[in-house]
């Protein structure tokens, strides 16, 4: 499904790290970098090919319009309105007059051109710093046309890198549960989307509940739970070919599944005789090993990206906290003491902070605290939100929020939203359905 | 019945207010619970004359209640007389919890009911155990009432 884009260098003059642009991602951003991203320049005969086998009049601007978009999202940037500029995408392309895009107060622009090239998709942009008056980067790629839109994120991804230093997320997807119907009776399907709702398509069609998808980091599969024959049960489910089986022969309830950082183990919980402990699966040698033995519920674990320790939540205390212990399953340790339940523990992609759910005083709270438990800070609080998902660079959370109905038990919805681990740019995840359990890809390009 | 039913609950909300005459305040649920666990009948269905289907929990519980056990014992009793019925308790928690929490929850609450009902002597056998967590709430509400008819082991005849 997912076709590999060639990705080629073609022009990269040397620079100087000093002087150029440069923006600060650490800090909640209140100021963002204005910039402009001029259509991608297209000829007509290109114009018209695309037209025929995309339905899209000009390819070059909705690439353009799918960057803008992204950099806005980020709330780093602030792409300026198209109408103000003064000068032609092609021309710009070639040598941008810099004088211009500075009266509108533009600090970087983005340029760029489409060509039809064997029944290709070519495009190469530039990016510029305005104030220095210089190009900062320049890139090219050839690709089947259908995959117009995963350049626009890939451009996105460059520009993000190439501005804040670190990698992007904006060429990535969104596994989560497509929810329907009234609350007692909701119809739930495992459901893909790109990272900003487009392509949306359901991958299950609902006889059956399904909870909590999960990606492998490092290929196209997936991890759910899934009510088949009213079982409730670990399986995988490959999302290029379809196929799906069931993880481990466990006679009772497993759940709570997630990938090993290599992703060759699945960890989950399996519940037998009202007790609940973790677990792994070797993919491969189907070995399955216990990880914590405790009269306690033990659940929602989560490994480092190292691989070497797993954060899960228990209730070994009398309520429901936070632990981390070894991958073995030794040294087990509390560490949320903070008031009120944790859930949810999920390690950070750069392996410095656990996201989590917190229940306090009937509010809930996503919020991050490093691995040792101190510095908690809570980022967002609802009436019920829960269960974030770390973008690929560690710099977003993905979550889902449900509305309280009102006495008559109505006006419920889910929702996705994102939030910067700032605690700015709270935002909601457009999806067709209402949403839950949102699981975020790695970059599917790189 | 939907009529009687409405007139029943007019005519409660009446006594209520003459007994308590803080009306405006005072909710006709609220008589409905004792501390946070549900005591009344209104999502109740029965296995058999008398015999109750369901038993309900305090949040973040899954011991079981004085009101509980004696349902439970009423279902082992009729589950004794007719041996040849096998059973799922089904396992519920409100919407008030994280939900891989609350399949865990929900697996320790129908084992609740599970084991009373074996120390009753029913047999394991007929016995399956089947958590839904948050899944399927019986009333669709965003109140304590509502929350405290969610958090139960329905017994379920499977066959």
């Amino acid at each position: 499904m997912i076709k590999k884009i060639t990705l080629l260098v073609f022009i990269l003059l040397p620079f100087n790290a000093y002087g150029l642009i440069k923006v600060d991602i650490t800090r909640g951003n209140l100021d963002p970098l204005p910039l402009a991203v001029s259509p991608l320049a297209i000829d007509n005969e290109s114009k018209t090919k695309f037209d025929k086998i995309l339905n899209k009049k000009d390819i070059g601007s909705e690439i353009s319009i799918i960057i803008e978009k992204n950099l806005k999202t980020s709330g780093l940037f602030n792409p300026l309105n198209r109408e103000a500029f003064l000068q032609k995408p092609d021309i710009a392309n070639l040598k941008p007059r810099f004088e211009d895009w500075k009266l509108i107060k533009a600090q970087a622009l983005i340029t760029g051109k489409v060509n039809y090239v064997d029944e290709k998709l070519r495009v190469e942009f530039r990016l510029w710093d305005i104030l220095a008056g210089r190009e900062m980067m320049a890139l090219a790629f050839t690709t089947v046309p259908t995959n117009w839109r995963r350049v626009g994120h890939i451009i996105s991804d460059k520009v993000y890198e190439r501005l804040t230093g670190e990698k992007g997320y904006f060429d990535t997807r969104i596994i989560y549960v497509a929810e329907e119907g009234p609350k007692t009776q909701r119809v739930k399907k495992l459901a893909i989307m790109d990272q900003d709702g487009f392509n949306n398509k359901f991958l299950t069609l609902g006889n059956e509940l399904v909870l909590t998808p999960r990606f492998n980091k490092t290929s196209q599969m997936v991890t759910y739970l899934s009510y088949f024959k009213n079982l409730p049960r670990v399986y995988l489910l490959d999302i290029e070919t379809g196929t799906q089986e069931v993880v481990g022969d466990f006679p009772g309830m497993t759940f709570a599944p997630r990938f090993s950082p290599d992703g060759k183990k699945i960890i989950m919980s399996f519940a037998k005789d009202g007790n609940s402990d973790i677990y792994t699966m070797d993919l491969d040698s189907r070995v399955v090993d216990r990880i914590t033995n405790h009269p306690s519920i033990d659940t929602s674990p989560s490994y480092s990206p190292d691989g070497k320790f797993i954060s899960f939540n228990s209730d070994r205390s009398g309520y429901q906290q936070i632990y981390v212990m070894e991958s073995s399953g030794k040294n087990v340790k509390r560490i949320s003491f903070g008031k009120g339940l944790y859930g949810t523990p999920v390690w950070s992609p750069r392996g410095d902070l656990i996201a989590f759910t917190k229940l306090h005083k009937g509010k809930f709270y996503i919020g991050v605290m490093r691995t040792d438990g101190s510095g908690e800070r809570l980022l967002t609080e609802n009436f019920y939100q829960e269960a974030p998902s770390w973008s690929p660079n560690g710099r977003v959370l993905i979550f889902y929020r449900e509305t309280k109905t009102d006495n008559e038990g109505k006006g419920f919805s889910a929702k996705l939203w994102s939030i910067d681990l700032t605690g700015y740019n709270e935002r909601e995840v457009k999806t067709p359905t209402d949403a839950s359990d949102p699981s975020w890809s790695s970059l599917l390009s790189n | 019945m939907e009529f009687n039913k409405i007139v029943k609950n007019a005519l409660l909300i009446i006594v209520a207010c003459l007994a308590l005459s803080a009306c405006a305040t005072k909710k006709a649920g609220t008589g409905q619970m004792q501390g946070d666990v549900y005591t009344g009948k209104d999502t109740v269905e029965y296995l058999a004359s008398g015999v109750p289907d369901r038993v309900f929990f305090a949040t973040n519980e899954s011991v079981l209640t004085t009101a509980s056990r004696e349902t439970l014992r009423k279902q082992a009793a009729w589950l004794r007389k007719n041996s040849k019925i096998n059973i799922v308790l089904e396992g519920h928690a409100d919407e008030r919890g994280t939900r891989e929490y609350n399949l865990a929850l929900g697996e320790r609450r129908a084992n609740a009911a599970k084991d009373y009902l074996m120390t009753y002597g029913v047999s394991s056998d007929r016995i399956s155990v089947l958590s839904y967590g948050k899944e399927r709430p019986v009333d669709s509400g965003s109140n304590p009432l509502s929350w405290s008819k969610n958090r139960r082991s329905v017994t379920v005849k499977a066959n």
